[in-house]
């Protein structure tokens, strides 16, 4: 299964972040094999609706669980139509910090 | 001639500089007066009077789902993110619209038609002889004030005489719409060094606008100081100073024109607006 981080580099050592749509990377990890794959939001530095379409890249590669800080109303309902789970992690630290507490199954599930 | 008076933040009393400059004016020139601030329009409190309010309508896109194969074009091309297209629905999030009509072109399937929506008003009243009132009201919870903005321009613009065009307070979107094509700008601020920094900002887009810009400072308590060397560091004149007053205060309360209630002051605006003609070049 596909699991997305929102973080500021794009690597499991980069420091969360906590906005969804202004994300500067998605980092999705194979919760199989735990690869991973760093992928450059194209909308970080967007004006509008990016929430939104940031919510498409995560459906266009086939993400089941999202990882992030806060997520807007618009990107929350793309996200959850499109089956894709959410969780909160607000604690600071880095992707792989993150990764471990989803698998320890100790994040608040948020939609 | 399109005036704006237009301040970096709100509360100056930008409204009340814009009607009463209308007021005097209006009784030597037609005047068209154009409240822009579409969110809190309040030139009407200092006209009363019936108007008669004519709806703004924007196209938005509607989705058949028979017609619909859910192929994803609508929404790769939506640069808002209004469309998202799932392999069973498409959902479409109407306050990120803007109604572009891109998505009706491109969908191959004919899927998508148009349908009007209103999002606010613009109502015209005939307060005074020579002055004609028109108003942008933004329905409330509608998120898209820029429309409403131009049209109430257009219909202002419809007759040759001069506009007072009464912008947001700030520097947003709505502002700068308000702003465009105008060919001078009264930023209206207080003594009070608080709004000098917003004051720089709105200095700075009617500069990147290519708008000559004057300044009115409002309720000043003699000590205007720091505002005064702002304006000489940026080469922006201080063409009118209104003092604090309760009198001036009192006269604004009740809902009443500073210019009606004493004439006297008709004579300044008169001068504000000779500065503000050759602001924009047209001559003193
Ligand atoms: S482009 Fe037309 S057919 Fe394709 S998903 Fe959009 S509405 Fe449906
Ligand atoms: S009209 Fe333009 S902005 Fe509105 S949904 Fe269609 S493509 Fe997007």
């Amino acid at each position: 299964m596909k699991l997305c981080f929102t973080a500021q580099g794009a690597t499991l050592e980069s420091p969360t972040e906590d906005r969804f749509g202004r994300a500067p990377y998605f980092i999705i990890v194979e919760s199989e094999d735990g690869s991973f794959d760093a992928i450059r939001n194209p909308y970080a530095d967007g004006g509008g609706g990016v929430g939104p379409k940031a919510a498409q890249v995560l459906i266009a590669n086939n993400v089941k669980a999202l990882v992030s800080g806060q997520v807007g109303g618009n990107a929350k309902e793309v996200l959850a139509a499109a089956g894709i789970a959410m969780y909160t992690f607000r604690a600071g630290g880095t992707v792989k910090d993150a990764l471990d507490q989803f698998t320890k199954n100790t994040l608040a599930r948020s939609g | 001639m399109k005036l704006a008076v237009a301040s970096g933040k709100g509360g100056t009393g930008k409204s009340m500089i814009a009607a009463n400059l209308a007021f005097t004016l209006s009784r030597t020139e037609p005047v068209s007066l154009v409240d822009c601030d579409v969110e809190e329009p309040n030139l009407h409190l200092f006209f009363p009077g019936q108007g008669t309010p004519r709806d703004v309508t924007v196209p938005v896109p509607v989705i058949d789902d028979s017609l619909c194969d859910r192929c994803g074009k609508c929404g790769d091309f939506c640069q808002y993110g209004a469309i998202t297209v799932l392999p069973n629905r498409v959902l479409f999030f109407a306050e990120l619209c803007h109604s572009c009509g891109g998505c009706t072109l491109v969908c191959p399937k004919k899927a998508i038609r148009e349908e009007q929506k209103r999002i606010g008003t613009v109502s015209l009243s005939l307060p005074l002889p020579f002055l004609d009132l028109f108003t942008g009201t933004l329905d409330t919870g509608s998120p898209h004030a820029v429309p409403v903005i131009r049209e109430a321009k257009k219909q202002a613009a419809a007759g040759d005489s001069i506009m007072i065009i009464d912008t947001a307070p700030g520097t947003s979107c709505p502002v700068v719409e308000a702003l465009e094509g105008c060919d001078a700008c009264i930023l209206v601020t207080e003594s009070t060094p608080f709004g000098l920094h917003d004051l720089q900002l709105a200095a700075d887009v009617t500069a990147r606008l290519g708008i000559p810009a004057g300044i009115v400072i409002n309720r000043s308590d003699g000590n205007d100081e720091e505002i005064l060397r702002f304006c000489t560091d940026h080469d922006l004149d201080v063409m009118m100073t209104i003092p604090f007053s309760r009198e001036i205060a009192a006269i604004q309360s009740r809902g009443d024109l500073l210019c009606r209630a004493r004439p006297e002051w008709q004579k300044d605006f008169m001068g504000l607006w000779v500065k503000c003609r050759a602001l924009a070049g047209a001559g003193p």
